[in-house]
């Protein structure tokens, strides 16, 4: 159990949109220095949890605490704002210099010009933007404007950074470099973050804490491997990159070994389970290898097979594979090309029982 | 800086409305300042700009004359919105006099209307003693005509002449109605080579640009009779009953005559009004 | 044609010889336009972004109305306020009728829906979010209003120059409503009127070419603010 003070903690959130639940959330928490990721598919209520926490979305139902204190006041939310800021896809700049725009915050606050030369030019620096202090906003391309747009929110060093899907605008490479400073600077500055994001590799990269939302509720809380190994059902599973998921059920169980049929054919897995309990097995792509030789006997689950496509997915091959029940692999090219693999070539795939992620079904 | 303007903004705001309420103050203190509604013609003449204020001076009153079509400036007698009216449409002032909305009608002045037209007269009515006669003429022949079509002191006049001429000149090819003031009249009268009827005022200060040519005059059916009467304060209290009654005195003053008599003559060479205060009412209608 | 020419000899001898009646008339244009334009500006810069920003049932129909009001014919203006000041009227013991101060009265309502109508308009091109993250940065509300409008100073300028505009060039309510007297009420629109239906044309072009010249610096004046570039 994390002992580390809550900055943030809300009850029984509920948020209706024309009468319809779009968010419902019983409890939520956020720990001082906590960088937690938010994800889901679009419409999961990520968003509106993000903007209700941050007291930007109203009305709610249910309470938002901040270091104990109830916002319930206008009062007590106008102080609360002044402690927090909010980066957004759009980083909606304003029609201005740099130096303005990240100045803002501050100016807000009633600082003196020379409190913000002394502010400013730190965080300018931070994130890589010092020598366009001068530009105009509107003359930024997308990465400068978000890093700008990080700028503003940091200069003021809030106790919270919100951060509303802040690299989605952005090209991979951008994506990348930002993502790196950000982590960066998080780490040093040690800002309680929270961020709301649908690509979940950024997720891994930045936090200390994931939380899974799927049609307005939390599916799943848990550090970044835990949710990654362990996800709870098949949506998690598959939004974190488990895409092969196959319908089986248990023969034998012992020990920790499973033993389950799948379209017929036994398949070696970890887990605890009954026998003829249903299941659904995920392996993660990267799991799954491909070889044109029988590799059978090395404690492997090996399936004979054929491949039936080839994605290109940049530095790596997505391959569709039809093994008697569909799979998916994930290799490099390199390894593609050593092993002379081609579409429509019969080979044999196999991965080890540990890479089977084992969840009961509910039929 | 950020919300320090709109205190700025609202305070200039206020100096803005106090300067532009304080001469209004001054002037609009209510039993100083009376209401004259009279017509467009009367205005344009400019007898206005030196009757009035040699009144002011006199009177200390400040006069707020509103130059309105002659309709709307009995409408306003009616409806006790001025104070005190100066006009030359005799049937319709009757009218209020009658039903009790104005008092104290008197004769001022009067001028005469002439009739103008092109140099080369196609309708050959130069020198006709009769008004109703030249207008026979022109109906007969068929000659263009523009009449202001107003309600206007002028184109009531103007109609009760085409009656008596017995001419009908409804729908008539030749009749044509411009809405417009004596002025703009002319000129569109001048413009397409038309007869029209006028006051000889607005034909004397338009003269030198016009091109049209006086033709009929001295006829006493083209005179143009001046009245000045006083809304009732019986039946509009509201009405500033002692300025009314200060002005219409002042105009029909000896001092108000002598204006009268001379205004016009250095810069037309004649004058353009007939001071009449004392005679028997010169209407001929 | 030579008609324009002498109205624009008439005119520059008219500016250059400081007329006494025609300067009297012309600050009394900017004084009675400027005032109205400037009630209007606070009128409906605040009532508009209150309407912008806010959700209501009817706000629809609500801003149908105000962009119909822009379209307000001015004589229109003139016979209602008419009918409100006079003497037998609601308003009738502030004597106001026939004085500038009516026509400024007469001019904020024909110009405030016209600066409020396009104050919703620039607000509502502003985008969704950018309300939010002022708001998240930790503005109070006025400064969220003061920074909302420095984003769309643009158009908000324009706003104010369609409002002057609409009433530093319109004749019917002033006429009606002012009276059009000699040294009090007579403005350089109302005086062309006259000029004209009297038939001295001379005047009447010449009125109308200071008319234009100051609308063109006023709007000159403007223009420049709202096109003001950010230091690069």
């Amino acid at each position: 159990m994390n002992v580390s003070e809550a900055v943030l903690t809300a009850e029984n959130l509920k948020v209706e949109l024309g009468g319809t639940p779009v968010l419902q959330v019983p409890s939520f928490r956020l720990n001082d220095k906590e960088v937690v990721t938010v994800v889901g598919p679009n419409g999961s209520g990520k968003t509106t949890l993000l903007l209700t926490l941050a007291c930007l979305l109203r009305p709610f139902s249910g309470g938002i605490s901040y270091r104990g204190e109830l916002l319930d006041s206008r009062d007590a939310v106008f102080r609360f704002r002044r402690k927090i800021s909010m980066v957004f896809q759009d980083p909606l700049l304003f029609d201005t210099t740099v130096y303005n725009n990240v100045a803002a915050g501050l100016r807000i606050r009633g600082l003196s010009k020379n409190e913000l030369k002394e502010r400013v030019p730190k965080y300018l620096k931070m994130f890589g933007i010092e020598h366009l202090a001068k530009r105009s906003a509107r003359k930024l391309s997308g990465g400068e404007s978000q890093r700008t747009s990080l700028a503003r929110a940091l200069v003021i060093e809030p106790e919270i950074l919100f951060l509303d899907e802040p690299f989605s605008a952005l090209d991979p490479p951008t994506r990348h470099a930002l993502i790196h400073d950000l982590a960066r600077v998080l780490q040093e500055t040690g800002t309680t973050t929270l961020m709301v994001t649908h690509v979940e590799f950024e997720a891994m990269k930045l936090s200390g804490r994931i939380v899974v939302m799927n049609g307005g509720s939390i599916i799943q809380t848990g550090s970044p491997s835990a949710v990654m190994d362990n996800p709870v059902d098949v949506f998690v599973a598959k939004l974190v990159g488990m895409e092969a998921v196959l319908n089986g059920k248990v023969l034998e169980s012992s020990n920790g070994s499973l033993v389950i049929s799948i379209y017929g054919k036994q398949v070696c897995a970890l887990g605890q389970g009954k026998p003829e309990e249903e299941v659904n097995c995920c392996i993660r792509p990267e799991n799954i290898s491909v070889d044109t030789r029988n590799v059978s006997g090395e404690d492997r689950n090996v399936f004979a097979g054929r491949i039936t496509h080839v994605y290109s997915m940049g530095p790596f091959l997505k391959l569709n594979l039809d093994c008697g029940f569909p799979l998916i692999s994930l290799v490099t090219r390199d390894a593609f090309a050593k092993l002379g693999l081609a579409e429509k070539m019969d080979i044999y795939a196999s991965f080890r029982p540990a890479s089977v992620h084992v969840l009961k079904r509910n039929i | 800086m950020l919300s320090k303007k709109l205190p700025l903004m609202t305070a200039a705001l206020l100096i803005a409305l106090a300067l532009s309420f304080s001469s209004q103050a001054i002037r609009a203190q209510e039993n100083k300042s009376i209401i004259l509604a009279t017509t467009t013609s009367t205005q344009d003449s400019g007898l206005l700009d030196v009757l009035i204020p040699a009144f002011e001076k006199d009177s200390g009153y400040v006069v707020k004359t509103i130059s309105v079509g002659s309709g709307q400036a009995l409408k306003m007698g009616e409806k006790g919105e001025a104070d005190v009216l100066l006009a030359h449409s005799p049937d319709a002032e009757k009218k209020l006099v009658e039903q009790g909305f104005t008092i104290n009608r008197r004769l001022v002045m009067h001028n005469d209307f002439v009739i103008v037209g092109p140099a080369n007269d196609p309708a050959r009515i130069k020198g006709v003693k009769a008004a109703k006669e030249a207008l026979k003429k022109i109906a007969d022949a068929g000659a263009l005509f523009f009449s202001r079509g107003d309600n206007s002191g002028t184109h009531v006049l103007e109609t009760r002449l085409w009656k008596t001429a017995e001419v009908n000149v409804e729908g008539q090819k030749w009749y044509r109605q411009t809405g417009l003031g004596m002025g703009q009249t002319l000129n569109v009268s001048a413009e397409k080579k038309g007869y029209t009827i006028t006051d000889r005022g607005t034909y004397l200060s338009l003269k030198k640009i016009l091109g049209l040519d006086i033709l009929v005059e001295g006829d006493s059916s083209l005179l143009n009779v001046y009245h000045v009467m006083e809304v009732n304060p019986a039946k509009w209290p509201k009405v500033n009953a002692a300025g009314g009654k200060a002005f219409a005195d002042f105009v029909v003053s000896q001092k108000g005559q002598d204006i009268i008599k001379t205004f016009g003559i250095d810069k037309f060479g004649s004058a353009l009004f007939f001071p009449d205060t004392g005679r028997k009412d010169m209407e001929m209608f | 044609m030579d008609l324009i020419l002498e109205g624009l000899l008439k005119a520059f001898h008219l500016i250059i010889s400081l007329d006494r009646e025609v300067l009297e008339i012309t600050w009394l244009s900017l004084k009675v336009s400027g005032t109205a334009t400037l009630i209007s500006i606070v009128i409906g810069v605040s009532l508009g972004m209150i309407i912008a920003l806010s959700t209501f049932p009817g706000k629809k129909l609500l801003i149908a109305v105000i962009n119909t009001g822009m379209g307000l014919p001015p004589v229109v203006v003139g016979l209602f306020v008419t009918v409100f000041l006079w003497r037998n009227g609601p308003f009738g013991f502030l004597n106001l009728l026939y004085s500038p101060s009516a026509m400024i009265i007469a001019q904020v309502v024909i110009a405030t829906p016209i600066v409020m109508g396009l104050s919703v308009a620039a607000l509502q091109s502003l985008p969704p979010m950018l309300r939010l993250q002022i708001l998240a940065l930790g503005a109070t509300r006025w400064q969220m209003v003061w920074l909302l409008s420095r984003e769309a100073r643009v158009p908000f300028m324009a706003a104010v120059m369609a409002g002057f505009g609409g009433v530093i060039s319109e004749i019917g309510a002033s006429i009606m409503v002012g009276g059009n007297i000699k040294g009090y009420s007579r403005v350089l629109t109302t005086a062309t009127v006259m000029e004209t239906g009297r038939g001295n044309f001379d005047m009447a072009f010449a009125l109308s070419i200071i008319l234009l010249l100051l609308v063109f610096v006023v709007n000159y004046l403007f223009t420049l603010l709202q096109q003001r570039e950010r230091p690069r």
